[in-house]
């Protein structure tokens, strides 16, 4: 029990990181008031051009920044249409993911021929599990021994960078100057124009951290968490990791907390004690279903008010003009 | 003359092909109080704009404390020292005071040492000028006027000798106006220059040293404050002879038309709005209500008027009750003899992209006078739309054109045109004259009178004292979603409502 304890938080926290990277990412563009659907794009972009860069360079830190860079592209396409042409936010987002569905699997078919998966990569071209220090030798001590040696240790690095990215989104959004201007750029960016501050700069700043952390979010996925690339890889994890931040009422740790919740729920709908605890409420023929289906249904539960009413910045969606 | 602290010579904006700032020249002298005033649309707020950097003039020349500048956005306005306090608040409203005033001068990436270094500072200036607020408050925990001294203090942190102020009176008690004019006049003290622009005519002579009347986008004169009176500058702001005082004759009232009695009404929010409100107009009388906006008189206007639908207590009209359970929407409240002008004629009272012709039968467009068998009576339409706008003198005279496309003024006389001419027994008006020029609203005024004497009963909701004065024969004075007394407009003066409007109940005097 324990163990398998153990074992299922270490999933937790491994399925996690994608949802962890774009929640935070999500948390910039719409603390500045733009919306951002486009997530689910983004972390499908940077997965490809990750596995990509890195298969052809063998190197996966080419790769992440590979996928870095597809984030910021797209994140500046979004801010082109929404911040500075005023278009409707959630088109140009959902205009995102579906070029971004398309284009992987059309490149990835031209380049490699694999219908639409790119090749398996090295081990010294995608990021490998680390044994933090000690691991071993803190083994004998027990629960924290076991604590530090399944759970903590023993990751890629990017999980480590994810969880990392907690501390200092909540740092920069309420703990420095240019989160000050980022969040009145949300609440009520005409008080921001007047202090002389440019609206449209602070949302172009904040689109530029959504898109690195994106890209990111996708780099996790095809070179760390699996060693390929394969079409529809995100799977909607950018949307979970929207609901993510929806729950956690657009602040960082609240967000992580949504993102664990609902990792742990992918995490153990494969279990076979989870499949014989629910066999007697739910028929076995729709159960596998069911399972599958768990975490998109938590999510709707949750926000639906369980979490109680989750306040969006006041300006969301709302493109700046001074005329009105 | 003492030095300039602004000059401006010549300013012409054009906004497409309307001419909003035509050759403005204008000279405010450093360390007065200088009053702007003008209609609303006579383009005070854009001279503003301009001089805020928020827009840039298509030509003229500014010059600040006798220097030529050139003015691109706020941030070189704020430089040259000028600082804005505008209508609508530019502040954020989920931070504290202190995060408002600090916000777009912080220095260094992290914001700790910023906050500290003008958390002094701030302490300072509240001291020094008066202006104390919590620098700890969250800004809409804070009652308005506070709020405002907010705005003030952002100014004057940002180092602004030259104080502007758009409207700000607007969402305050007459109390609450008159500590603001004694702020402005401690601020000139100081030696600070303050623009003060306002449509009221009161806080001109109340407190301005100088004041420039506009009218149309133009300048059309500039006058010391003590060798004028409101009745020239009324004069100067319309272009023609006004009269300010209503005359009216002794109310006649007669049987009750309209009795409300425990009303209640909560938000969709769960915010409770107004409570247990009871009261009686009769035939014959103007019943006023009036309060700060904001205090559930509009709630209660779409109780009354079954545009929200009844949650707790009774509305009698005539001799129709109408209870919660009665459901009556506002096309019942019609039929049982109630007309309604709506607070907000562009949102409620006008569906704006439509002709006046249409809108002249907005809400009784099933009426069968108006209904063939397959098509709507075209001419009927006509001749009720022709009828209201040669009876209101609605301009331009043109039934085809859009309802976006008249003024302000013009537009509240189609709707006052439309609800009055169905001759009820009771007329809900609800800020008759806002955003309506000074010809207009003598004009909507005198029909209110006129309506009265020929014994309808009339409630009126103002957030303008002035105007609730001068109408009402019985004042109701609402705050907090109370009704905090009632008041004969024979005896009313302005102190005592204005203590009512404040939520302090009078002593039994």
């Amino acid at each position: 029990m324990w163990n398998d304890l153990l074992l299922i938080l270490d999933a937790t926290l491994r399925i996690s990181v994608p949802f962890v990277f774009a929640a935070m990412g999500g948390i910039f563009a719409e603390r500045s008031g733009v919306i951002d659907f486009g997530l689910e794009g983004k972390m499908l972009g940077g997965a490809f051009v990750a596995a990509t860069v890195a298969y052809w360079t063998q190197s996966a830190w080419w790769g992440l920044l590979g996928s870095i860079g597809i984030g910021i592209i797209f994140s500046m396409i979004h801010g082109y249409a929404s911040i500075t042409k005023r278009g409707n936010q959630v088109v140009s987002c959902v205009a995102i993911n579906i070029f971004a569905m398309g284009l992987t699997v059309v490149l990835a078919n031209a380049w490699f021929g694999m219908g639409g998966k790119t090749p398996q990569l090295s081990r010294e071209a995608r990021f490998m599990s680390i044994e933090l220090p000690y691991a071993e030798e803190f083994r004998d001590i027990p629960i924290l021994g076991d604590i530090y040696y399944e759970i903590i240790s023993g990751h890629s690095i990017l999980v480590y960078i994810a969880f990392l990215m907690v501390p200092v989104t909540a740092w920069i959004i309420f703990k420095s100057s240019f989160g000050l201007r980022l969040r009145a750029t949300g609440e009520n960016p005409l008080a921001v124009d007047t202090t002389g501050i440019s609206v449209n700069k602070t949302r172009y700043q904040a689109l530029l951290l959504n898109g690195i952390l994106g890209g990111m979010s996708g780099a996790y996925l095809s070179t760390a968490h699996l060693a390929f690339f394969v079409k529809d890889m995100s799977a909607g994890k950018g949307y979970i990791a929207l609901a993510a931040m929806i729950v956690g009422k657009w602040r960082p740790y609240p967000a992580m907390f949504a993102c664990l919740l609902f990792s742990f729920l992918f995490a153990i709908k494969d279990k076979p004690e989870v499949f014989d605890l629910l066999k007697g409420i739910v028929p076995v023929k729709l159960l596998n279903s069911f399972l599958d289906m768990s975490p998109y249904i938590l999510t709707v539960i949750f926000l639906a008010g369980f979490v109680g009413r989750a306040v969006a910045p006041k300006a969301i969606g709302q493109p700046f003009s001074k005329e009105k | 003359m003492s030095a300039l602290a602004i000059e401006l010579t010549e300013i012409t904006k054009n906004f497409g092909n309307v001419c909003a700032n035509k050759d403005v020249s204008l000279k405010v002298e450093s360390g007065t109080i200088h009053g702007i005033i003008g209609e609303n649309g006579a383009g005070k707020s854009t001279l503003m704009s301009i001089l805020y950097g928020f827009y840039q003039a298509d030509s003229g020349t500014i010059s600040v404390q006798e220097k030529p500048v050139q003015i691109q956005n706020a941030h070189d306005a704020i430089s040259v020292g000028i600082g804005m306090v505008h209508q609508h608040f530019m502040l954020v409203d989920t931070f504290t005071v202190l995060e408002n005033v600090v916000l777009g001068t912080e220095t260094g990436f992290s914001l700790k040492k910023s906050l500290e270094t003008s958390k002094l500072e701030l302490q300072r200036l509240e001291k020094e000028y008066h202006l104390e607020v919590d620098i700890n408050a969250v800004i809409d925990t804070l009652p308005v006027g506070l709020q405002q001294r907010v705005e003030i203090l952002k100014a004057l942190y940002r180092g602004a000798d030259i104080l502007i102020l758009d409207e700000p009176t607007g969402v305050l008690t007459p109390q609450e106006a008159d500590h603001l004019f004694r702020i402005l006049a401690e601020l000139r003290e100081q030696g600070k220059t303050v623009i003060l622009i306002t449509h009221k005519l009161r806080e001109i002579m109340a407190i301005t040293d100088n004041v420039s009347v506009m009218r149309q986008g133009e300048m059309v004169a500039h006058l010391k404050t003590a060798e004028t009176n409101r009745e020239e500058l009324a004069e100067l702001m319309v272009g023609r002879k006004v009269l300010l005082r209503v005359d009216k004759a002794a109310a006649n009232p007669g049987k009750p038309v309209l009795t409300v009695e425990h009303l209640d009404f909560t938000d969709a929010s769960g915010v409770h709005r107004v409570k247990d409100v009871s009261f009686k107009v009769h035939s014959g009388e103007i019943v006023g209500i009036a309060g700060v906006s904001g205090n559930g008189q509009s709630e209660l206007l779409a109780a009354i008027t079954g545009i929200q639908p009844l949650q707790k207590g009774m509305i009698q009209i005539n001799d129709e009750s109408i209870t919660p359970a009665s459901k009556a929407d506002a096309a019942t409240m019609r039929r049982f003899g109630m007309v309604h002008v709506p607070e907000d004629r562009q949102r409620m009272g006008l569906v704006t992209s439509f002709s006046a012709k249409e809108n002249s039968i907005l809400g009784y467009h099933n009426d069968p006078a108006y209904n063939g068998l397959f098509e709507m009576d075209r001419d009927a339409i006509h001749s009720t739309c022709q009828r209201g706008m040669e009876i209101y003198d609605v301009r331009p005279n043109n039934l085809n054109l859009r309802a976006s496309l008249f003024s302000g003024g013009n537009q509240q006389k189609l709707v006052v045109a439309r609800e009055m001419e169905r001759d009820p027994d009771l007329l809900v008006i609800g800020q008759p004259t806002r955003g309506v020029d000074i010809g207009a609203i003598e004009f909507i005024h005198r029909q209110i009178i006129s309506m009265r004497d020929a014994g309808k009963a009339v409630l009126l909701v103002s957030v303008e004292l002035d105007e609730i004065l001068s109408l009402s024969d019985r004042i109701l004075v609402m705050f907090a979603g109370q009704i905090m007394g009632e008041v004969l407009a024979s005896t009313a003066n302005e102190r005592d409502i204005g203590l009512l409007m404040a939520g302090i109940k009078q002593e039994a005097a």
